[in-house]
Parts: structure tokens; sequence; C-alpha cells
């Protein structure tokens, strides 16, 4: 049906609760790529059969990730009356188990995750309570939601409906609350008051350099021009950092809002999405909400008889990290190469064909109708002093519990590693953590009580970005790292600049030197050399930061580069050309498990059996490639790498 | 591809020049790669420049000019996968396969790709078939993966 006025917003979210919280129990699977990747697709499937099956009164429903990707597949159950209990690490043999016993109303406690009594509608200020009447056996002592370490600390504004609601049903974001905050604003509000909120919330865009999202927005309504465009840039790049993948798919009308709502304080009329081609689910949820929002009038012509219009275009990138960045964003959507051009005249004035133009991120626009909603008071009082509201965080990497955080601005990194994250696996120790992505740097354990925001990451040479942050622990290697980021911004550099173009390059090729042993002690200074030029001579901001991730390990992990260099050794063990396998000849036990699985055969020896006594095995150092199968495949501990 | 097929995608949005990248990703997922004759009847049709279409065509990474194998295998290796051994599971598929990055198979059964993070960094090191994103890969489970698609 057709959205004309509020009343019949609230139509639909009668229909959305309907769903949400259907009569009888419903099962819902996270499917979103994280889940998928882990088998939640087989897992649906197989619940559905044992519904079918069995004949059981449940309702099998899907939706995006809770956020701890850990312990996908996430399957929770929800029955009315009862708390909702989710489980974790769900597979389809697992899942037929869980409906069987539910039939029997019984509760697999071996699989519990944890459980929920109400959960948060932060958008309308209030708490959906699931009015539980009793709590079955084998429930008391499970956790609730807010007594996992990993979501005790967090608070979800960006994520709010993520996990909660199904994102192909657009009835089910109404019914938390969606498109309300536009209602408001379009039929109520003047746009120089929407910007004049936003203004004051004090939001900075969350896509990574930070800049005052309100301002930008009221530089662009100031602008002149006939035809105005607003942006969502969804092509995000930054490796470790899925953010906006995880909002697309779970909850893609968030957006949709936000840029409505952007485009009316802003005055214009047509809007892009450009989505990174390597997320093509977040592009089919995309295409399927902006369907829905269009069949509902809340796209289009005269919306909600406001006599405003707006329309929104999908375009799909075509792999390249550069078109992140905003001028080569707008150049690819006018279907030329994604270059970027100097920015002595702001996007907000002549962005795309020329026209003004403004670029927000993902999670920017998600921000906005719960800013807009619950006001720019609350808001700012959320985060640090220059830094407010909260940010989503993917905590990957060498840490515990990975997966999506979102923590108010001013935590510390202390508390995101080690209360959130769960510490270091395998007892070994903390050694980084990596923000920012390619233009970002490695934050060394001395700074670990540093507070997350803007300007602190930038002080200490790193930046926010757009959230990824990559725990590294004693077993990365520095000068491999600072490698890794140069190898991939050679490739990503579109080559306009020849400082960025040709250092990025050559920093590589040193790079190479070093982990390889053929480092010079005098490597370094060139290194920070060519670090600066690079920076200071490039027009855009990939060239501008791309030596971060190479001066910030010198700055903090000077010692490690030296220990290449001068004595030819990789002490984190990753560098191949600096290492020697080596087996341990009063430890092996003969199994012959290294020999089997060496690509080269370069392990001989005798396998020990009932009527033989074997020989132990040993490596040749020459047919050795240093691929660490051996390494990984021994039980006995018996390879030393060196 | 035939002529009248490319016709379509072109139509389908609205002969736009500014749709290029679209209208070759659509040729793309038709064929698994670009071959000159579509490229060049584009270019015919749009009026728009070989070289122009060149560029764009070897600009952008999910652009391919070569010919693939049956099966299309991304490596991951953003961050997260690099430091939990991304590369390894790379390396072991070269030799599986006996073909470094961005080649075919002599069988035309795999391509091999690499890629700079799908987002599913939890999962890490990740490998993608045909699509089909497979996560908390190890070397020694590589063989296995590979023979599904066998």
């Amino acid at each position: 049906m057709k959205i004309l006025k509020k009343g019949d917003l609230e139509k639909i979210r009668e229909a959305g609760l309907q769903t949400l919280f259907p009569k009888e129990t419903k099962i819902s699977v996270g499917m979103a790529t994280c889940g998928l990747s882990t088998g939640a697709d087989r897992v649906y499937e197989a619940i559905q059969k044992e519904v079918e099956r069995s004949k059981l009164r449940m309702h099998v429903a899907k939706t995006g990730c809770i956020g701890f990707c850990q312990r996908e597949p996430v399957v929770d159950i929800l029955e009315p009356g009862k708390p909702r209990v989710f489980y974790q690490e769900v597979t389809p043999e697992k899942a037929v188990e869980l409906v069987r016993r539910w039939g029997e109303s019984q509760v697999v406690s071996d699989w519990l995750f944890f459980k929920m009594e109400k959960e948060d509608w932060i958008g309308e200020d209030r708490f959906y309570d699931y009015s539980v009447r009793q709590i079955p056996k084998g429930l008391d002592g499970t956790p609730h939601y807010h007594q996992i370490p990993f979501y005790n600390k967090q608070l979800k504004v960006a994520l709010r409906n993520c996990g909660f609601i199904n994102p192909d049903h657009i009835e089910e974001y109404i019914a938390r609350g969606g498109y309300f905050t536009l209602c408001r604003a379009l039929l109520e509000m003047k746009p120089e008051e929407i910007i004049g909120e936003v203004k004051a919330s004090g939001l900075r865009g969350r896509g990574g350099a930070g800049f005052l999202t309100g301002n930008k927005w009221e530089t662009c309504r100031k602008s002149k021009g006939d035809r105005k465009y607003v942006l969502c840039n969804a092509d995000e790049g930054d490796p470790g950092a899925y953010m906006d993948r995880s909002v697309l798919e779970g909850d893609p009308h968030s957006v949709i809002e936000g840029m409505i709502i952007g485009a009316y304080a802003i005055g214009a009329h047509e809007g892009f999405i450009y989505v990174r081609d390597e997320y093509p689910l977040a592009i089919q949820k995309l295409q399927t909400a902006i369907r829905q929002a269009v069949e509902m009038g809340l796209l289009g012509e005269d919306i909600l008889g406001s006599g405003f219009s707006f329309r929104i275009n999908l375009f799909r990138g075509g792999g390249a990290f550069v078109c992140g960045e905003s001028t080569a964003l707008m150049a690819s959507i006018e279907g030329n190469v994604g270059e970027p051009r100097a920015k002595h005249i702001h996007t907000t004035e002549s962005g795309l064909w020329d026209k003004p133009s403004n670029l927000n991120n993902v999670e920017t626009w998600n921000n906005i109708p719960v800013i807009i909603s619950r006001g720019a008071d609350w808001y700012s009082k959320i985060g640090t002093e220059k830094s407010k509201g909260t940010k989503v965080f993917s905590i990957v990497g060498k840490v515990n519990n990975t997966g999506l955080i979102e923590v108010p601005m001013g935590i510390t990194l202390r508390e995101i590693v080690y209360d959130i994250g769960g510490g270091i696996p395998e007892g070994k120790k903390f050694k980084a953590v990596q923000t920012g992505g390619p233009s970002g740097g490695c934050i060394p354990e001395s700074l670990l009580d540093l507070p997350v925001d803007f300007d602190r990451l930038t002080e200490v040479g790193s930046m926010m970005g757009s959230g990824g942050m990559i725990v590294m622990d004693d077993s990365t290697c520095m000068v491999d790292v600072a490698k890794y980021f140069m190898d991939f911004l050679k490739g990503e550099s579109c080559g306009k600049c020849t400082s960025c173009r040709e250092g990025t390059k050559r920093m590589h090729e040193i790079l190479t030197e070093i982990s390889e042993g053929r480092g010079k002690p005098e490597h370094i200074s060139l290194l920070e050399e060519l670090g600066w030029v690079t920076a200071e001579a490039s027009l855009c901001a990939l060239g501008g930061t791309a030596p971060n991730p190479v001066l910030s390990t010198i700055r903090y992990f000077r010692h490690e580069y030296e220990e290449h260099i001068l004595n030819k050794r990789c002490p984190a063990k990753v560098c191949r050309a600096l290492l020697k396998y080596r087996i341990l000849s009063d430890v092996c036990t003969m199994c012959g498990r290294c020999a089997k699985v060496c690509p080269e055969k370069a392990i001989s020896g005798k396998t020990k059996t009932k009527k033989e006594k074997g020989i132990p095995f040993r490596i040749d150092e020459q047919k050795c490639i240093q691929c660490g199968m051996c390494f990984e495949a021994c039980k006995f501990k018996a390879i030393e790498v060196q | 591809m035939e002529a009248s097929k490319i016709d379509g995608i072109i139509r389908k949005y609205g002969e736009k020049s500014s749709a290029i990248l679209a209208i070759l990703q659509d040729i793309q997922s038709e064929e698994k790669y670009l071959p000159k004759e579509a490229l060049e009847y584009v270019s015919q049709k749009m009026q728009i420049s070989l070289s122009s279409i060149f560029r764009i065509a070897t600009f952008y990474n999910a652009l391919s000019l070569k010919p693939r194998g049956k099966h299309k295998i991304d490596v991951c290796l953003g961050t997260a996968c690099h430091v939990r051994g991304g590369e390894k599971i790379l390396g072991k598929l070269e030799r599986e396969l006996g073909v470094s990055v961005g080649e075919t198979t002599k069988d035309k059964r795999f391509t091999l790709e690499l890629v700079r993070c799908l987002g599913c960094c939890s999962l890490g090191p990740v490998a993608v078939v045909d699509g089909k994103v497979f996560g908390r890969l190890a070397q020694d489970k590589v063989s296995s993966l590979l023979k599904e698609y066998k």
C-alpha cells in the first residue's frame, strides 16, 4: 500500500509487529555474509525441513548479523511469554535437534549463547518487552545479553536493527520505528532545522576523515545550483572493515531513510548509492529495499504528500579501492575511470556532473534518523568532546572474540581488545592494533589506554578510518604488515600522481628487500624520506596517507626492522626467506605426518610401526620452500622454526 | 556473444554512456570475461572510443580481458585474512592447481584470483568459489575444497 500520512505508517507498523513477534514461536537464522560463510543457509534449510516434517507451529525467519561473527551461525528462538534464546555455532544437525527439543518443550543448554527479555528500540527511546511469564528450566543460569562481556559495553545506535529484523521486510523496519522520523522531518521540520539539529549533534563523517556532517550539509544547501545530489559511499574498501556491509545486509532501510532526510535538508532530488562489487548480498538487499520504498511512496514523487520528491539510484562499483575517495567515486558514476581530482573547489559546490553534491558514508546516513528522532542533545551527550556518538568497529585478527561492535567514542583500546575482544588467543602476547585500513597505522601496547576518537587516533600516527581494528600478536611481523599494505596500495594507486604510483612501489621494493634478508641500515631513513614525499606530493588521501603503515611501524617497532636488517632474523617468524624449519629428532615420534603433507617431498625418515623401529624425520633445507605445512601438521611440537 | 544480447544490455541502461561500467559488468557476468568482439560492438553502438572502453576495462579489478575457467576462486587477502595466514592458503592453491594468481588451469576448470577483503574478517582466512564463501580455511582443507568442484 502507498503511505500517504502518518496513520498509514501505523497500519504498516501493525503488520510488521505481527511478523516480528508472531503468535506462534519464531525461529530466526542470521543470514548475513558472515553467517552464510559458515553455513547459515544450510541451517535455515534444515530448520525449514524439520518444521515441515514435524508439522510444528513454528515460524522460520531470516535476519541479519547480531555482531558476534565468531559464533556464527547464530539462531534464536522467540516463544511468546518466554525469554528470547540465542544459540551459537549451530550446524544443520544441531538445528534439527533444536527444533525437535523445542517440540518437547526443552532447552538445549549445551549450545546456549544468551537470553533476552526485552529489546532496545533506541530510535524511539523505549524497550520492547517480551512480557516473559516463565523462565523455562535450563535457562535460569544462562547469561542475559548484557551480561555477555562481548556486549555489555556496547551501545547500538547504527546497528540498532541488525539481527532483529528481516532486512527484506520493510514492515519490520517500520514496526521498530523506521520511517516515522522521515514523516516528522518532511511534514513538521524545515530543512534548516534539520541541518541545525545535525550540526548540534556534533556528528562527524564515519567514512574516515571525520568532517562535521552538519557543516557539510549546510555548505551544500547554500551552494548555488539548480540540481544537487546526495550520495552514499558504500564502497567500503578498507581491508578488515565491514561495518557498512553488515548495516546494508541487515538494515538497508535505515540508510535510505537517512538519505531522504538529508536530501530534503540539502535540497536534492536525486541520490546515488555506490556499493562495492565485492558485496553482492548488500547490493541485493538494497535493490529490494529501494523497490519497497518506492512502492510505498517513501521514495519518488511527492513523498508523504509533502511535495518533496527524491529518487535513489544504485551504482555497483568495479572493485577499485580508490573509488572510495569522493572525487574518484563521482568520476566513476559519471562513467569515467575512478581517478581523483584536486579539490580546490569542494564537491559540495561542484561534484557529480559539476553539481553541488553531498557524500556521506553508510554509517553516517544510518545515524541520521536516530539523531533527528532523539534530538541533538541526547546524541551529543554520548562520546567525547569533539567526537560525538557511537562508532562501529570490526574487531578482527588475533583476538578471541571477533565481530562487529558498536561503542561510545572515548572507550579505550584496552577495553575493546581485552574486555570486549576477550584478549589474545592461545596465550600469545598482544603486539599492536591496526586501525584506519591502509591509511592508518599500528598502535603499540604502550598506547592501549588511549581513548578512541578521531583526534586521538590521528595524534598517534594512525586514524579512525571506517572502523577496522585488526589485532596483532607476537606472531605478527610488523615489517611484513608494512609490506602487506604497500603491496595493497601499489596495486590500488590509480597512477595519476607519480609520487603515489612510484612511491608505494619503491617502498614495497625496499620492504621486500628487508623481509628477504637483503636490507641495509640506510633503508629505514630512506623509507621515512620516501614516505614523506609520497604524502606531501600526492593529490588525494590515498597517496596522502599511504606511508602511514610504514611510518607508524618504524615509529613504534623500529627494533623489528633492525632485527631483519642487521641480524637477518624475523622475530615473529613470518618472513619466509629468513626462516629455517628443523625437526627436533628427540621429540619426533616418527608418525610421518610431516612427510606426508610436504608438497616438495623435502622430508625424509621412516615411520615407526609395531614391527619397525623407524628413523626420525629430517628436512632437506635445499628443497624446503618454508610453506609451513609440516609445522601445522605436527601434533607433537617436534618442528622448530628459526 | 550475440549482438542482440548486447543490445538488450545497452537498452537496459537507457543507452547512457555513464552506464558503461554496468554494461561491461553485465557482459562479463554472461561470458565470465570481456571478449574483444563484444567490446568492439559496444564501442560502435555507443559511440565510445575503443581506447576509452579499454581504459575502463583495465582500470577496474572486477573486469577481466582474459577468459576465465569454469570455476572462479577468489582468495581474500584483506588484513585480517593476511595476519591469519591467507597467503599460505593462496600458496597452497597455487601449488595444488599449478597456476599463479590471475591464471587459469590448463583444463579450464579453475581461475585463481585474489580479492582485497570480502568483509568476512571474523572468519578468516576466507576464499570464495563461484560466489560461495568458505570461512576458517586451513592449508589442509584446500584439497577437499577443490574436490567439491572437480
